[in-house]
């Protein structure tokens, strides 16, 4: 398991070519990459703060709960925190497992906890002013799919 | 006790982190002492369903008890990734 919370960016292909490297089993790995995307028009930046005492230990857990539900090889999480503009990379999620429903599931998993369960908040700022990004009830309910 | 406030409670309450004698039982009963305390904590404490609560850096409610904690966090629901 990688996890790696940074303020750096980083190349999300340099990061899967490296993760991939090595793994002589491992025959499917699923990626995710989520962007600063500009909902509205006109973002200047977005900041993103985090918990530094917690949040390293809570995407550990996360990925471990990943790791007992599925059959994996490795995991990698990166996000990052800092101040971050339209279309730069914000996190990004591998999987490596034998088969690719494993891979693909646990992707899955690890995106919905992350979303509400890893201590980051954004913080919006466009012309009219900043403001913080509320949580979606979607975003709650998703996670009832893995009880 | 060391309390830790993130986003907009932060924001509302003007410090990132302070240090606070408590006798508080539990994590509800500390925020009735800090809302008792300033305009700013009641501002921030205004609605407790909109906020989540770590203790010693792991998530937790308002119920729990306070024995031993050592650091409290208050905070929005989280957006990450």
């Amino acid at each position: 398991m990688i996890v790696r919370v940074q303020e750096n960016l980083f190349d999300a292909g340099a990061e899967l070519n490296s993760f991939a490297k090595n793994q002589p089993t491992v025959g499917a790995i699923v990626t995710f990459t989520g962007l600063v995307r500009d909902v509205a028009g006109g973002l200047q930046g977005m900041e993103i703060e985090h918990y530094p005492g917690m949040t390293a230990k809570a995407i550990e857990a996360i990925a471990a709960d990943a790791q007992n539900r599925w059959s994996l090889a490795d995991v990698l999480v990166i996000h990052r925190y800092g101040t971050l503009h339209a279309t730069d990379p914000i996190m990004m999620v591998a999987t490596a497992s034998k088969h690719r429903a494993d891979a693909f599931a646990a992707a899955d998993f690890l995106m919905d906890y992350l979303k509400s369960r890893a201590p980051f908040w954004k913080k919006e700022t466009t012309g009219d002013g900043a403001s913080w990004v509320a949580a979606k009830d979607d975003d709650e309910e998703a996670l009832n799919r893995w009880s | 006790m060391d309390i830790m406030y993130f986003a907009w409670v932060r924001e509302r309450i003007g410090l990132p982190k302070e240090t606070v004698e408590t006798q508080a039982a539990t994590v509800s009963d500390l925020v009735a002492e800090l809302v008792a305390r300033e305009d700013r904590y009641a501002a921030a404490f205004a609605d407790i369903t909109a906020l989540r609560v770590a203790l010693d850096q792991e998530l937790s409610d308002f119920d729990a008890p306070l024995a031993g904690v050592r650091e409290v966090a208050f905070f929005p629901p989280m957006t990450g990734g």
